[in-house]
C-alpha cells in the first residue's frame, strides 16, 4: 500500500479504517490496481518517477460522508486531492499534483437536485456530468439548455470551478453559477449567497446574499470541497442561426475584431466564435511552398494567393440565439456594421428552431453550440493520438493583439525547434467576454525525452506570454506553479494573499496541496 | 510527423469546428435518448449506452468508432456491439487501462458489476 508523504504507515492504516466506516469498504481504494485508475491518462510524465501517483482514493456519496472523510484527514494531516468526474483531461485528469495525495473522488455524488425551467436554473452535485443533466432535461421535457464543455463527460461543477468555458450564451461556466455548498477543511459546511439564509427561496436566483461575496475564492483553489452548486440555464431559444463574415485583406482583422467586440459587448452576439483564416484549411503544395520559403510568406503574397483562389483572408462565423425574427434582425445589423470593411462578404448559415423534432439533423461537434453534449472533440485520428495538454493564454479582443500573438508564438516555436504549421495557433475564440482565448496543443506520447522537451517548451511559452502581458486562464497540474509565478505583481502579492487565506481556512494544508500554485505552509517553497 | 498531423486534425475539430470536418447525425440516435429507450433493456445495454456509445456508437461523430474504422478498415466491425470476437477480459482491460485517447474509467464511474454487464452485452453474440 502506498502512503501519503510525511504520514506514518500505521496512522494511514487507522485513517483507512475510519474512512471505510464512514463511506463503506467498497469505496476506499488502496490497491495499486485501483489507485492506478486515478493516474492522469494524458500525463506528461509517463514512465518517469516524478509522475504524481495517488496513495489511495476515497469516494463519499453524501455531504455527511464528505465531512467525515475531511475530518479524519484533518486529524491525521492527510493530503486530499478533490475531483468531480475526474475527466479534466489535458489539465491533469483525476491525478493529484502532489504525489501520494489521496484522491477525494466525488463522482458518486451525482444527484440532480433541481431543474427549474420557469426561472431557468439547476442545482447539482459534483458527480453530475453534462451528459447526465442533458438526459435528465430531455426525459422531463424541460425547456432549458445546458452549456456543455466540448467533452460532454465533464462535471458541471468541476468544469466551472476550473473556470472552463463553453459556447452558448451561458458559456462562462463560473460566471453562470449561483450559490454553492462547501465543506471546509475542518468539516464545517458553508452555503454561499442566499444559501446562508435558512429556508431561502432564492439560492439559485440571487448570487450575492449579504456581506462579502466569497464564491470566487473556491474556484481554481483549495480552500474547500464544493458539494453542491447552482447554475443558471439558458431558456430554450426559439432559434439558433449562424452567419459568416469573410474579409479579403490581412489587415482587415483589425476592423473585423473591433466590430465583433462591439457586437459582443452590446449583447448582440452572445456565443463563442473563432476568428479563423480559410487559408489554414488549404492543402495546396503551391501555398505550402510559399510558406516554406525563407522568412515565410508575406501578408501581401497570401492576400494575392487568397484572391486568386477566391478565398477570404479571415472569416468568422457568428452565432445568434433567440426569437427567429430577432436573430434574423441581429444578423442584418451585424452585416451592416461589417459592410464598412471593403470587400466584406456574407453568407447566411443555417437556422435551427427548437425544440428539435425527432430525426432532426445535428452537427458534431458543432452541436455543443446548441447545448447538446458529445465527445466528438476526441475525433479524427484518435487511433494514433495518446492524449494532449493545452497551453492556453488569454489575449485582448483586438485584431492587433491577434497579429502580435501569432507573430510572438510563431517566433518562439521556431526558436525552440517546434513545428508550427498553419494551425499551431488555435483560435482566437470568444469563450469568455471581452477577451480571446488561444489554444496551443501539445501531444502526449509515451516517450520520456519528447515529454521532457515538451514540458520545457511549455514552461518557456508561459514565460514568453507573460513577457508580453498574456497569462494562462487555466493549466495542467504540471505547470500550475509556473503559471502562478507569472502573476507576480508587487512581489507575488496575489499568491501571498492566497497563502494567507490558505493558512487560515486550511491550517493543516490537507486540501488539494499545490492546486493553482497555492501550497500549504509546510510545503511552501521560499518565494523569489 | 504523422502523429503531429493527426493531432492537429483533432484540435481543428476542437477549436474551429469547420463545416468540412463536422459530422451529421440524427437527434434520436444514441445517448440523446439512451435512458428513455433503455427501459426494459438488459443492464449491459443500458450501461453501454450510458458510458460507451458517445464514443463507440453508430455515427461519424463518434471518435471510438472512427478509430476502429481506421484500425480495421472493414476487416472487423467498427461498432463494438456488432463484434463477436471480443472477450470479457479484453473489454475490461481496455476500460480499466485505456488506449490511445481513451482514458481509464474508475470504479466510481463504471463499477465492476456494471463492467461485467457491459462485457456480457458485448459478448452476447459470440459463438460458444
Amino acid at each position: 500500500m502506498r502512503v501519503p508523504p510525511g504520514v506514518a504507515p500505521r496512522d494511514f492504516s487507522d485513517v483507512i479504517k475510519q474512512w471505510q466506516e464512514a463511506v463503506g469498504k467498497d469505496w476506499v481504494f488502496t490497491s495499486d490496481e485501483d489507485t492506478d485508475l486515478y493516474r492522469d491518462s494524458y500525463s506528461p510524465f509517463w514512465h518517469e518517477d516524478v509522475e504524481p501517483v495517488p496513495s489511495a482514493a476515497v469516494a463519499p456519496d453524501t455531504v455527511e460522508q464528505v465531512q467525515a472523510v475531511v475530518k479524519v484527514a484533518n486529524t491525521y494531516k492527510i493530503p486530499l486531492w478533490t475531483i468531480s468526474t475526474g475527466k479534466n483531461l489535458g489539465y491533469g485528469g483525476a491525478a493529484p499534483l502532489l504525489g501520494g495525495s489521496v484522491v477525494l473522488d466525488l463522482k458518486r455524488m451525482d444527484r440532480i437536485l433541481e431543474v427549474n425551467d420557469k426561472n431557468h436554473y439547476a442545482l447539482v452535485e459534483p458527480g453530475v456530468s453534462y451528459f447526465d443533466l442533458y438526459r435528465y432535461i430531455r426525459e422531463k421535457g424541460l425547456k432549458v439548455w445546458i452549456d456543455p464543455a466540448d467533452p460532454g463527460w465533464g462535471s458541471l461543477i468541476g468544469n466551472a470551478v476550473d473556470r472552463g468555458g463553453g459556447r452558448t450564451p451561458m458559456r462562462d461556466h463560473f460566471d453562470a453559477h449561483c450559490g454553492m455548498e462547501v465543506v471546509l477543511a475542518n468539516g464545517d459546511i458553508v452555503r454561499t449567497g442566499m444559501g446562508a439564509l435558512p429556508g431561502s427561496k432564492t439560492w439559485q436566483q440571487y448570487r450575492y446574499g449579504f456581506g462579502p461575496y466569497v464564491d470566487g475564492i473556491f474556484s481554481q483553489s483549495n480552500f474547500g470541497v464544493i458539494t453542491k452548486m447552482g447554475f443558471w440555464l439558458y431558456p430554450e431559444p426559439e432559434a439558433y442561426m449562424t452567419g459568416t463574415v469573410a474579409v479579403p485583406k490581412h489587415d482587415d482583422i483589425i476592423p473585423l475584431v473591433a466590430n465583433l467586440a462591439y457586437l459582443m459587448n452590446s449583447g448582440i452576439i452572445l456565443g463563442t466564435t473563432t476568428v479563423g483564416s480559410p487559408l489554414n484549411f488549404v492543402r495546396d503544395p503551391a501555398l505550402a511552398a510559399l510558406r516554406a520559403k525563407p522568412g515565410g510568406a508575406s501578408s501581401q503574397e497570401l492576400e494575392q494567393y487568397a484572391a486568386e483562389k477566391n478565398l477570404a483572408y479571415w472569416s468568422i462565423e457568428l452565432p445568434f440565439y433567440g426569437p427567429k425574427k430577432i436573430v434574423a434582425a441581429q444578423w442584418e445589423y451585424a452585416k451592416s456594421r461589417f459592410s464598412a470593411i471593403a470587400g466584406a462578404k456574407f453568407q447566411d448559415g443555417s437556422t435551427t428552431t427548437f425544440p428539435l423534432p425527432p430525426g432532426a439533423p445535428i452537427q458534431f461537434p458543432a452541436s455543443v453550440a446548441m447545448g447538446i453534449p458529445n465527445l466528438a472533440v476526441f475525433g479524427v485520428g484518435s487511433a494514433r493520438s495518446e492524449g494532449h495538454i493545452w497551453f492556453s493564454p488569454i489575449i485582448p479582443m483586438t485584431g492587433e493583439a491577434v497579429l502580435e500573438a501569432r507573430q510572438v508564438f510563431e517566433s518562439a516555436y521556431r526558436e525552440m525547434g517546434m513545428q508550427t504549421g498553419p494551425m499551431f495557433f488555435l483560435g482566437p475564440s470568444s469563450n469568455y467576454p471581452r477577451c480571446f482565448l488561444v489554444l496551443f496543443g501539445f501531444p502526449i506520447e509515451h516517450d520520456v525525452d519528447k515529454n521532457r522537451a515538451n514540458r520545457e517548451h511549455f514552461r518557456r511559452l508561459i514565460q514568453i506570454a507573460a513577457e508580453h502581458g498574456w497569462g494562462e486562464y487555466r493549466t495542467h497540474t504540471a505547470f500550475m506553479d509556473t503559471v502562478m509565478d507569472a502573476y507576480s505583481f508587487n512581489n507575488h502579492a496575489l499568491r501571498r494573499f492566497h497563502e494567507r487565506i490558505k493558512d487560515t481556512v486550511d491550517p493543516n494544508g490537507i486540501l488539494s496541496p499545490g492546486r493553482c500554485g497555492v501550497w500549504p505552509k509546510h510545503l511552501r517553497k521560499a518565494s523569489a | 510527423m504523422k502523429k503531429g498531423g493527426i493531432f492537429l486534425a483533432v484540435m481543428v475539430c476542437f477549436a474551429f469546428a469547420p463545416k468540412t470536418t463536422s459530422a451529421q447525425e440524427r437527434v434520436t440516435s444514441s445517448w440523446t435518448t439512451a435512458t428513455v429507450s433503455g427501459q426494459g433493456q438488459p443492464r449491459g445495454y443500458v450501461e453501454y449506452q450510458k458510458f460507451c456509445s458517445a464514443c463507440h456508437g453508430e455515427g461519424i461523430g463518434r471518435p471510438g468508432t472512427l478509430a476502429l474504422q481506421a484500425k480495421y478498415k472493414g476487416a472487423l466491425p467498427a461498432l463494438l456491439d456488432k463484434r463477436t470476437d471480443l472477450t470479457p477480459q479484453l473489454i475490461k482491460m481496455y476500460v480499466r487501462n485505456g488506449i490511445t485517447v481513451m482514458p481509464t474509467f474508475r470504479k466510481t464511474e463504471i463499477s465492476d458489476a456494471d463492467l461485467d454487464a457491459i462485457a456480457a452485452y458485448l459478448t452476447r453474440n459470440n459463438k460458444p
